[in-house]
């Protein structure tokens, strides 16, 4: 009929306005996708941490008896006064996190969790800190610690130094 | 005519305001009872029909059908143990000694909480064995497989983030333990680790999204997969039987082809 439009046949690369509104829909919900992951993340993350400070006052070195091992099991943290100086080890086992102990009879540090053990005392090659057995993939790191003004020992569980640096009073 | 208390229940299952309710009204043809199974919202998932053998205890062992149980008896109490629960830090752990020893029946719910988890645990294990050894995990029914590999893992994490509530010092290393595990993902293992925990210590911050995931996100998405799995089960033609195969379909007709 004459008043029928003729249709044009539809070509494959055509850009038409259907494909327009398609491609701004899919644009605009993958920009509001994205959006929301990164909101998501962001909400998940907590801001303000109500976690006990990474620094530790751990008193008077003098407190500390020559070859002594004292662990504090609220910090998480070994100080050791070795004939070098002091010196603070991480206690948190370096395998899946539980508390290490400190062995008194057999001189080394053992975890309870899955029996790793690691050595206290400077001999030969073995670092204080140094894996003897088991599982824990890596030695116990040793803390950064200084002394305060005051005189005090201050260790700062959030920083680990590379081992033998004794803190000399 | 005496009546029997039959009479009475089709008498009752007669009058209009039955019949509004469940509308496939008395009766006991093949239809009405096709009816009350697909006219209900929660039987409508499963088939209208089942071979009669398949009802039979040694056709599934009713192995799926007492983990769902074990799910309910676990939602039940869940909700009831919530009542008496705080999770925070100071309170947590005497909240729970408190459902020992103080609460009317609180040790009753809470233990019956516990056994029912590790029933859950083993009959989810059982359901699995007896599925693959029976191998009616193969087509049309794969899907339905992952579904239940999902449910498994949903079922574990759900012991998972329990086992952190009671808030003692087997909770507090088990998760440290097992959130230091997720640390070892490569590249992102920490982040993962700070985003489960909220912190980098097993505390206040975890025990709340422990107590969220176990009680509200992870039961909602295991009721979503539960549902698909039993309406999967009619999709894929219903429970399986070992004579519906086609293996042994194609078995059956061949001699008979040889014969023509």
């Amino acid at each position: 009929m004459p008043e029928e439009k003729q249709v044009k046949p539809i070509e494959a690369d055509q850009f038409d306005r259907r494909t327009l509104f398609t491609k701004l829909g899919l644009g605009s919900l993958s920009i509001a996708a994205a959006g929301t992951v990164a909101f998501a993340y962001q909400f998940l993350s907590p801001n303000v941490l109500f976690e006990p400070s990474p620094i530790v006052n751990a008193g008077k070195p003098e407190s500390y008896a020559l070859g002594s091992v004292t662990l504090d099991v609220n910090s998480g943290i070994y100080l050791i006064h070795a004939k070098e100086g002091f010196l603070a080890l991480s206690a948190v086992c370096t395998h899946l996190g539980c508390l290490t102990a400190w062995k008194p009879e057999l001189g080394i540090i053992a975890c309870p969790c899955h029996g790793s053990k690691f050595f206290v005392q400077a001999e030969g090659d073995h670092k204080p800190g140094g894996k003897i057995e088991g599982p824990a993939p890596k030695p116990l790191p040793w803390l950064r610690t200084w002394l305060s003004d005051d005189g005090d020992l201050m260790v700062d569980r959030s920083t680990t130094v590379s081992p033998m640096q004794f803190v000399r009073v | 005519m005496v009546k029997t208390l039959g009479n009475y229940f089709d008498n009752l299952r007669g009058t209009r305001i039955w019949r509004s309710v469940f509308r496939s009204g008395s009766g006991s043809s093949t239809l009405h009872r096709a009816l009350a199974i697909q006219q209900n919202v929660f039987l409508h998932l499963f088939s209208t029909k089942v071979r009669r053998r398949m009802l039979g205890f040694s056709a599934t062992w009713y192995l799926g059908t007492l983990t769902f149980g074990t799910f309910l008896i676990l939602v039940i109490t869940g909700i009831l143990l919530m009542l008496y629960y705080h999770p925070s830090v100071p309170q947590a752990y005497a909240d729970m000694k408190d459902l020992q020893f103080v609460v009317s029946s609180g040790l009753f719910l809470r233990n019956l909480h516990r056994w029912a988890a590790h029933a859950m645990v083993f009959l989810v294990f059982a359901h699995l064995f007896k599925v693959f050894y029976r191998g009616a995990y193969r087509p049309p029914r794969e899907f339905n497989w992952v579904i239940g590999v999902i449910l498994l893992l949903i079922t574990l994490l759900l012991s998972y983030t329990g086992y952190l509530l009671p808030w003692d010092q087997l909770a507090f290393w088990a998760i440290t333990v097992g959130s230091n595990i997720a640390s070892a993902v490569p590249v992102l293992g920490n982040k993962i680790h700070f985003l489960m925990l909220g912190g980098n210590l097993v505390n206040a911050n975890a025990l709340l999204r422990f107590y969220v995931l176990h009680c509200m996100i992870l039961p909602l998405t295991a009721i979503l997969f539960i549902a698909v799995h039993f309406w999967r089960i009619r999709k894929d033609g219903g429970l399986y039987a070992h004579q519906s195969e086609p293996a042994t379909l194609r078995a059956e007709a061949a001699p008979a082809k040889k014969a023509q």
